[in-house]
């Protein structure tokens, strides 16, 4: 049994360090150009289109995929760690994130493959926004209550409901949603979702923003009124969207984003320490540290497990677990240390802001794909308990 | 892990399953399962499996041993197997061929000093000494003027006043005055007390690690039989949970040791990666030490809490294993003082170098 939990030490092989340089230097660039300020996480960063197409160029979007679709053939590991240089230089990575990490991955398992040539390899440019339409006003844990109806229609299905909670919809170009194309069954209350491929900025679909508690407007309330998505559109098997949509949770819930996302505070926090920390401060942050690395040796083992090719659902959901409600408690113990941080250190304004506003991003951490309580019933299950 | 990795782990596995199932163990008040456990793991070569052929011992791989260091943690193993194997690493450094029988090393504390003295003697204290009563021989590390030295000494030589761990195993204070050691050497260029400690942490993450595994293991199983409110516990939601976080702090601790003993078997310096992997895994087992087990003892109720049930042989090691070769709270002090000195911007570097 414990077996499954084993987080073998794999370590990033030198081609994954070299890329590593290469991410730098570019991020770099970036920086000293103007795009993005990596000690400002709450810009207004929707869009940063231009900046897309340059990590495309590149050839940093749809690293894993065949060549034949854009992609670049390279491994999980080269690919994990251009996502953490990403994120903990404070990248806006927005715009290409869903697309290169979630949606791809989905159409190339499962869209016909006249679409696969048209969308991947503007996915691999960074040409392309993708949102992911799960949740609905009364179905967010409870992912297979969702109401949102797919009828049969001449030539494919009218679409009539609410998505909400959906992130970037507002800039995305493409959906991936689920909608109910048959009613659950007495035996499988899972069954009866379909997956579909969903055009945004078309008739029939209306994006309404919804403001967050950090000030910041990133998810959307969507509504679809006899919104027709062609046959073609559709993505796998009909009513079988939950056992795909269960496949894909491993991609989502073990990668560095899931640790890294108030990380930048802890860089400003031993900034403000300064060369010299008194006992408090010095054992805060080595703590701190300390797990931090050891997630991250995790996160980079469930990376060698999809390079293998395994479905490592239940490490991933640790993972996300542990990771999650360690970004979420970070600004907090930050805030704990800061408090004897001599008034005049250099950076103590910035540390200030962006502890203001990573204690305010923190309530969603645990709640974003997927609840703490719901990761815990998968690794539950995963134990043998239900 | 290499095929060889695999048969002298396996070998340890099957001897402790034969010889110390933590049931027998805690009904067996006389301690009568200690000695032919240690035959048979002498007899395996596993307490020198750190030492090499011609230093007396079986030559086996840094990560040959840590593995079997897991597996002892995973049995609770309450005999000086991972000390002997570290004396025995300690003496190898300095190439001192190694005694038959139980060995410990001291100091096992970063804050105690043994001094050698002009005269060749050592002298100085070390406190909390894993199993210094029950071994023949200790290995010391020992700081004089010319730098650290390795030192065979016999432990008849020293004063050794008894103490007990929390897990109930001697963790003892030794006192050496004017020992004239059986012999000395010079320890390798830069090594110093800090990577006989690193080294100590790392063989005591493994056994934490270990023990966690076999207390998540004993608590789903407990779970899947206790029946209260007419359902199996672990049917109960809040129980579920608790024992998924038990998995997680498990798997964590696992990640860690494993990741530092990985480290340590294929590093040639005790370099700033070397100290965040080994101080890293040293800090998180202790806090999954912590979690970890208060989360097993919860599931298992009253039960848990008796000297009867086999739970506290893992949990109060754990526990007590958290204080050897530097405690948590040291361990994060001296991490954190090394990332503010290299500063802000190299703490990432740091952290993704590994
Ligand atoms: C910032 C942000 C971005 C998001 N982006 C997207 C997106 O792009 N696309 C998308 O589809 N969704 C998105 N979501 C929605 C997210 O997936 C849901 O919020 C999440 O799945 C929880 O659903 P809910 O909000 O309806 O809460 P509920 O399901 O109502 O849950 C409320 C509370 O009850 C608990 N709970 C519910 N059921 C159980 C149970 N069986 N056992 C124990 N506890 C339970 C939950 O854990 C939670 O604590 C986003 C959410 C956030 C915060």
């Amino acid at each position: 049994m414990t077996a499954a939990l084993r987080f073998d030490p794999i370590r990033l092989p030198p081609e994954c360090e070299k890329l590593r340089k290469e991410v730098r230097a570019f991020l770099a660039d970036e920086i000293a150009a103007g795009t993005f300020d990596p000690h400002k996480p709450n810009r207004e960063d929707t869009d940063a289109p231009e900046f897309s197409r340059r990590v495309g160029e590149r050839g940093w979007l749809g690293m894993t995929w065949p060549k034949k679709y854009g992609g670049h053939e390279r491994s999980f590991l080269e690919r994990y760690v251009v996502t953490e240089e990403m994120r903990v230089a404070n990248a806006p990575t927005r715009r290409f994130f869903v697309a290169d990490r979630q949606s791809g991955p989905v159409l190339l398992k499962y869209a016909p493959e006249h679409i696969k040539m048209d969308i991947l390899p503007r996915i691999c440019r960074g040409e392309v926004c993708f949102a992911i339409g799960m949740s609905e006003p009364n179905s967010g844990s409870d992912l297979f209550a969702a109401k949102t109806k797919a009828t049969k229609t001449d030539g494919g299905y009218l679409i009539n409901g609410t998505k909400i909670w959906t992130s970037s919809a507002h800039i995305a170009d493409y959906m991936i949603a689920i909608f109910r194309t048959s009613p659950p069954t007495k035996e499988n209350r899972r069954h009866g979702l379909t997956q579909f491929l969903v055009k945004m900025k078309q008739p029939g679909i209306q994006v309404n923003p919804i403001g967050q508690i950090t000030g910041q407007y990133e998810f959307n309330e969507v509504v679809f009124t006899d919104y027709f998505v062609p046959d073609d559109h559709v993505l796998g098997e009909i009513d079988g969207a939950w056992k795909q949509a269960t496949s894909e949770l491993a991609y989502e819930r073990s990668g560095p984003e899931r640790f890294l996302e108030t990380y930048y505070v802890l860089t400003e926090l031993v900034r403000a320490v300064g060369k010299n920390p008194d006992t408090r401060s010095a054992e805060g942050i080595g703590r701190l540290v300390a797990q931090l690395h050891t997630m991250r040796r995790m996160s980079v083992s469930v990376a060698g497990m999809l390079q293998a090719g395994k479905e490592p659902v239940v490490e991933a959901s640790i993972v996300k677990d542990i990771g999650t409600v360690w970004e979420q408690q970070l600004p907090h113990r930050v805030r704990d240390l800061a408090a004897f941080v001599e008034e005049n250190a250099t950076n103590r304004e910035t540390l200030e802001n962006q502890l203001s506003f990573a204690i305010k991003t923190a309530p969603k951490l645990t709640i974003q794909g997927g609840t703490t309580e719901v990761l815990r019933g998968i690794i539950a299950r995963g134990l043998g308990l239900r | 892990m290499a095929e060889s990795e695999n048969i002298v782990a396996e070998t340890a596995e099957k001897i402790f399953a034969d010889l110390a199932d933590a049931q027998t163990i805690n009904s067996d008040k006389n301690g009568s399962w200690k000695a032919p456990l240690w035959q048979a793991l002498s007899d395996a070569g596993l307490p020198l499996a750190w030492v090499p052929e011609d230093c007396n011992g079986s030559g086996a791989s840094l990560a040959e041993g840590f593995s079997v260091l897991s597996a002892a943690g995973r049995f609770a193993v309450a005999v000086p197997l991972a000390e002997t194997m570290l004396a025995g690493w300690l003496l190898a450094q300095a190439r001192i061929a190694s005694p038959d029988g139980e060995m410990t090393v001291a100091p096992a504390s970063p804050k105690d000093r043994i001094a050698l003295n002009a005269d060749g003697t050592l002298s100085g204290r070390a406190r909390g000494v894993p199993f210094a009563k029950a071994a023949k021989h200790i290995a010391v590390l020992a700081s004089g003027s010319n730098g650290f030295s390795i030192a065979l000494v016999e432990a008849g030589a020293c004063r050794i006043e008894a103490g007990l761990g929390l897990g109930g195993d001697n963790s003892d204070t030794v006192t050496l005055a004017n020992v004239k050691p059986v012999a000395i050497k010079p320890a390798p260029k830069g090594f110093d007390q800090t990577s006989l400690m690193l080294m100590g942490g790392v063989a005591r993450s493994l056994q934490i690690a270990g023990a966690l595994e076999s207390m998540l293991e004993i608590s789903v199983r407990y779970s899947n039989e206790r029946v209260a409110f007419e359902k199996k516990i672990s049917k109960f939601q809040a129980v579920q949970h608790n024992l998924a976080k038990l998995a997680g702090e498990s798997a964590a601790a696992l990640a860690a040791a494993t990741s530092a003993a990985d480290a340590v078997a294929n590093s040639t310096s005790f370099d700033d990666a070397f100290f965040l992997e080994a101080a890293a895994a040293k800090i998180r087992c202790s806090e999954a030490a912590e979690k970890g087990g208060a989360i097993a003892h919860q599931v298992h109720g009253a039960i848990g809490f008796t000297i009867e049930h086999i739970l506290h042989r893992y949990s109060l090691r754990a526990l007590a294993w958290r204080d050897d070769f530097g405690s948590e709270s040291y361990w994060a002090v001296e991490l954190g003082k090394l990332v503010a000195d290299r500063g802000a911007d190299e703490l990432w570097p740091l952290v993704a170098s590994r």
